[in-house]
Formats: structure tokens, sequence, C-alpha cells
């Protein structure tokens, strides 16, 4: 029987609060729509919390990346407090750190700059998804 | 955030898988900072559902908004899981089919061609907050 293939699964916090909310679902759409359309996908995070069949087999079958806008995590302990085991998490505003020069603007829209740090983000984690492809094969 | 005034939550689902989930971010954050920056406030899904204390108990204490891309209510749910059942439960899709528009077809970016669209759900928001207030 042919083994499935297997996704990587990106969920973001989304934060409404701060900009680096918006750099991780930003960094999430680059991830999934241009850097790695064929490995990686996202779903809704709240569904999850809701306790939605479909999205709780998603995350149960498939590993999880998630990408906080802060310390707080919300998306990593969203995802544990529903079982799933995080593969890594990752938050934006490192990406700031380590991109001094690039000060994302704008909490609803990310402004030009902060869609670029998103796409420089998202390049980085493109190589995250292969390794957590590679380990999930090895399973 | 300031507990000692009376303010309106509002609670956006996001969802990141439809474009529903991304009108009803930008609409909820246009009435936070645009409409109504003195009578609302933002409680940050996320955080409400990781165990945000604050968020909880404000929730808990004064009215709130939910507004979700879809009819599983994700935001309205969970608010009424952790706090109490929202004063109004806004769908973007039911917002749009009254106003005969379209969703935009992408999750992201949106064009000239969607503002109708964000602006309609924007309007009923706002209207929302009102009369939340009014009742309250």
């Amino acid at each position: 029987m042919e083994k499935k293939s297997k996704k990587v699964v990106v969920l973001p916090c989304s934060g409404i609060g701060k900009v680096f909310g918006a750099l991780a679902r930003e960094t999430t759409y680059e991830l999934v729509e241009r850097v790695r359309p064929d490995s990686a996908v996202t779903t809704c995070l709240a569904k999850l919390v809701i306790g939605d069949a479909e999205t709780k087999q998603l995350v149960k079958e498939n590993p999880v990346i998630t990408i906080d806008g802060c310390p707080k995590e919300c998306a990593r302990k969203s995802a544990e407090s529903q079982g799933v085991n995080v593969a890594r998490s990752f938050q934006t505003i490192d990406f700031y750190k380590a991109h001094k020069d690039m000060k994302p603007e704008g909490i609803s829209e990310l402004d030009e700059t902060g869609r670029k740090l998103a796409a420089i983000a998202a390049d980085e984690l493109g190589q995250v998804v292969d390794e957590v492809a590679i380990e999930e094969e090895k399973k | 955030m300031n507990l000692e005034i009376t303010k309106v939550g509002i609670i956006s689902c996001s969802g990141e898988e439809l474009p529903e989930g991304t009108i009803s971010r930008i609409a909820c954050r246009k009435v936070l900072t645009d409409l109504k920056p003195n009578e609302t406030v933002t409680i940050c899904l996320p955080l409400f559902i990781a165990g945000g204390e604050e968020e909880r108990k404000f929730a808990k204490k004064y009215p709130t908004i939910t507004v979700d891309g879809c009819e599983k209510l994700c935001a309205a749910k969970s608010t009424e899981m952790f706090s109490g059942k929202p004063s109004k439960s806004l769908v973007v899709p039911d917002i749009l089919k009254k106003h005969n528009l379209s969703a935009p077809k992408k999750l992201r970016h949106f064009g000239g061609e969607d503002q109708a669209a964000i602006q309609a759900v924007v309007d009923e928001i706002a209207k929302s907050v009102e009369e939340v207030l009014e009742n309250d």
C-alpha cells in the first residue's frame, strides 16, 4: 500500500493586538503559499480550540509548527492544550531581532517592510519544514 | 486594558484558512482603531483561549461582540466557553450575503475590489457596538 505523504501544519497566533501577530500570520501565508506549497498547510487555530473534529485529525496525523508573535506563545500553548505534539515553535519577534533594520508596521495589514520580513522568515522556515517532514518520514 | 470604563470587547476569529477570517481580523482592527477607539478594546482570541487572565476577566464582566468568518463560530464558542455568552455574535458570510457582496478570493493582500466587503463588516460591527452600549 502506498504511504500517504504527510504535510507539515503551520499554526500562527494571528494575534490582533500587536504587529508581531500580523507578522506571524503573513509569515505563515508566505510559507504555505510561496515557499513550501506542496508540503506545508495551515488551518484555523480557533477551530482546533473548539475541538473541530477535522482539524483535530489534521494535527493528530501531521507534524505541527507554531509561529507566535510574542513570548506568551498563545499558538503553541493552544495547540498543546489540545494534545498536539508541537515539533517546532517560533516567535516572530526573533526574526525582527535578527533583522533590526526591518521594523514591521501595521497590525491589520503589514506594511511593505513587514511583508519583506515575513518573506525572509518564511524562507528560513522552509528548511525547518523540510527537517520536520524528514523526521516524520523516519517515524 | 482599562476596566474602569464601560467598553465593548471585540473578538475576531481571525481564521487563517478562509478569506472571511482575514476580513474579520481587518474589520475588527478598523473598528478598534478608527471608528470606536474609545468604546472598544481588542480581546486577542489566541491569548484569550491560551489562558489570558485579564482577557477572560474582561469578557466575564463587560459585553463582547464576536466576529466569525464561518458558521463554525469559533470566536463565539470560545468566548462562551471561557467567559460568557457574547452580547452579539456576527458572522461575516451573513453580513456579505445581506449586502449582496462576495468574499475575496484570496487569503491576504486584498485589493480595491474587496474594500466594500470589509466596509460592510466594519459598519455592522460599529452598529453593534452602539446597540450593545445602548442596552448595557
